[in-house]
């Protein structure tokens, strides 16, 4: 069973959301990282990128399958984490410890669309 | 298998020689040559005896694993038998030993072999005219692209930049469309796999430049509305491509240009049994509708007037040239003894032969493996999993396993519609006795999921070369034999 984490928020591609101030952090669900396999690469959009909610920010690369990042906020990118670069697999060994991106949220109400941890739960336990 | 590791530097001796060379008279002068451009060591090839040389690439060779040694169900691979007869046609001395740049005059034979080949595939696939260029399955998909291109460009249709590609389609489908240009839009599938029509019509305007399709599907299902899909991406004035690695089921049975297909491609190396893999080299002909004939590539097998062909070019629609001359020759002569040797009544047989011997494995193993739509398949099927997924055991356990019992694994986590997808396709050149000896080996493997999934989470276990840690090979391969620097 794929572990979920509280206090965060979800989108039903797989990506959470940890608010801080007017930021919030972004990175990739255990379900999501568990489905995936182990990853090799992940690409990162650059600091001051804008990302747009429901669009692709970039792609994680596993040894199964390519897949794209969905963002599930809308803002500005204002950190990368560039650990990811040479350890890829923090998101297989710790996902919700690993963001990927920060973004400056440019809607305060952003997280509203998206699940609790236990609307997703729920929704992951839908998919078997 | 023999166990064996060696690089064939590691038999390197110090002036060991396979042979004698004459004695070097050169002064060793190399003139002007600029002292940063030249070569500071002594390069590090290796040297060896002939013996040392024959036995090392010999041993190599037990290693490898083909169609030639065992079964091979890699999935939407068509891994069928490579009949010696195609190798031997395609030995004879007028076909291997010619230039691609001789006179045409002197190579009648060669340029009859395209002609007679096109014309087969043609009445194979209802296609009317039939491009060689393309060396591969995707090589084809973007030519088959830029034809779609030329054709909405050269009628002013600047608009439509769009490509509709279905959520199980061959990756090479909308990564060939990205390569082209054009804008990749998914349409979902069914439950069932199939296209969900619904889906598809709001998709459908004059942005869309047409659609891409393989039919079976990559669960190996027909796509039994195609007519219907047809007229709707027409309607709109768009064009069908049919990625033709699924072909194998259809052969002599469907043709896609009755579906309403405008452009596809075949992989020779796949439904026409020339060798496939590090085997090919592949081949991947495209081939269009009479109206789009205009906008193949150049160069071009054509009649030269005088009951004789020709190289050259036809038109100025064409989509240009895709690749140096018209593909790898040995393998079209491969594919026209291939469609030679079984004749018009016999390739009927191919196509449902290989949809029987799939549903046969598919029927053996629906108790053991989660079988996600079960219906009659057509060459190919997908399992998602065990039945019983308690174990944790994953499709990568699974496929390592296989490998123990001597079968080369199928096709894992493809497509993406599953999470632990096996993808087996048999092929019709297969025995009962070998799909009945696969299948006890699947079922020993359910078995062993229950008993011992420890023992198959580390599977491989008899062969040269264990599981390999499969981050650090896809992060940090190492590819090459790095030497030692001599200095002089």
């Amino acid at each position: 069973m794929a572990k979920v984490a509280e206090g965060l928020f979800y989108s039903e591609t797989h990506e959470w959301v940890r608010l801080d101030g007017d930021e919030a952090y972004v990175g990739i669900t255990d379900y999501a990282q568990h489905a995936l396999g182990s990853i090799v690469y992940v690409d990162m959009p650059d600091v001051d990128d804008e990302v747009v909610k429901d669009e692709e920010f970039g792609a994680v690369e596993s040894v199964k399958a390519a897949s794209d990042l969905v963002s599930p906020v809308s803002g500005t990118v204002t950190a990368k984490n560039d650990a990811l670069d040479e350890g890829p697999g923090l998101l297989n060994s710790d996902p919700y410890g690993t963001w990927i991106i920060k973004v400056r949220l440019s809607d305060a109400s952003a997280t509203s669309a998206l699940m609790d941890a236990a609307a997703y739960s729920a929704f992951c336990e839908s998919l078997g | 298998m023999k166990y064996y590791d060696k690089l064939i530097f590691e038999l390197s001796k110090e002036g060991r020689r396979g042979c004698s060379l004459p004695a070097d008279g050169w002064s060793g002068d190399i003139g002007d040559i600029p002292q940063n451009l030249r070569r500071q060591h002594r390069p590090a090839l290796p040297q060896v005896s002939e013996p040392d040389a024959v036995r090392h690439y010999t041993c190599l060779s037990g290693m490898n694993f083909g169609v030639d040694n065992g079964f091979y169900p890699l999935g939407s691979c068509t891994m069928k038998y490579n009949p010696r007869i195609n190798e031997e046609v395609a030995s004879l001395p007028g076909f291997a030993s010619v230039h691609p740049l001789q006179p045409d005059s002197t190579v009648q034979g060669c340029l009859q072999v395209y002609h007679e080949l096109a014309r087969a595939l043609s009445s194979i696939t209802g296609m009317a005219e039939f491009t060689f260029g393309p060396c591969a399955g995707a090589h084809g998909e973007l030519t088959g692209l830029m034809i779609m291109r030329k054709y909405h460009i050269s009628r002013n249709d600047l608009r439509r930049t769009k490509v509709i590609v279905p959520d199980s389609a061959h990756g090479t489908n909308p990564a060939s469309a990205a390569v082209c240009g054009l804008q990749v839009v998914q349409v979902k599938s069914r439950p069932d796999g199939t296209i969900d029509v619904n889906d598809l019509k709001p998709l459908l305007d004059d942005t869309v430049a047409g659609i891409m399709m393989t039919n079976p599907n990559t669960l190996g299902l027909f796509e039994t509305e195609i007519r219907e899909i047809a007229e709707l991406v027409h309607a709109c004035g768009g064009l069908l491509y049919y990625d033709g690695a699924n072909m194998n089921p259809l052969l002599g049975k469907v043709r896609p240009g009755d579906m309403g297909f405008d452009i596809m491609h075949l992989n020779l190396h796949k439904t026409f049994s020339t060798p496939h893999g590090g085997g090919g080299p592949g081949s991947g002909p495209v081939g269009v509708r009479a109206s789009l004939a205009g906008y193949l590539p150049y160069p071009r097998v054509l009649p030269d007037g005088k009951g004789g062909f020709r190289i050259g070019r036809d038109g100025e629609l064409s989509a240009g040239r895709v690749s140096g001359f018209m593909g790898n020759f040995s393998v079209m002569v491969k594919a026209l003894a291939y469609i030679w040797t079984l004749g018009k009544e016999n390739i009927r047989m191919a196509g449902p032969l290989s949809v029987l011997n799939a549903n046969y494995v598919k029927e053996s193993l629906k108790d053991d493996y989660r079988l996600p739509v079960d219906r009659l398949c057509k060459h190919e099927f997908v399992f998602d999993g065990l039945a019983d997924a308690s174990s944790g055991i994953t499709a990568l356990d699974m496929a390592k396993r296989l490998l123990d019992y001597g079968f080369h694994a199928p096709t894992i986590y493809f497509p993406l519609l599953f999470h632990q997808s096996i993808m087996i396709e048999p092929t019709e050149t297969e025995s009962k006795e070998t799909l009945d000896g696969f299948i006890e080996a699947m079922r020993q493997i359910a078995r062993e999921a229950a008993a011992d999934p420890e023992m198959l989470r580390s599977a491989p276990h008899n062969t040269p070369v264990r599981r390999p840690d499969e981050t650090l090979a896809a992060t940090r391969p190492v590819l090459r034999y790095v030497p030692e620097v001599r200095t002089e």
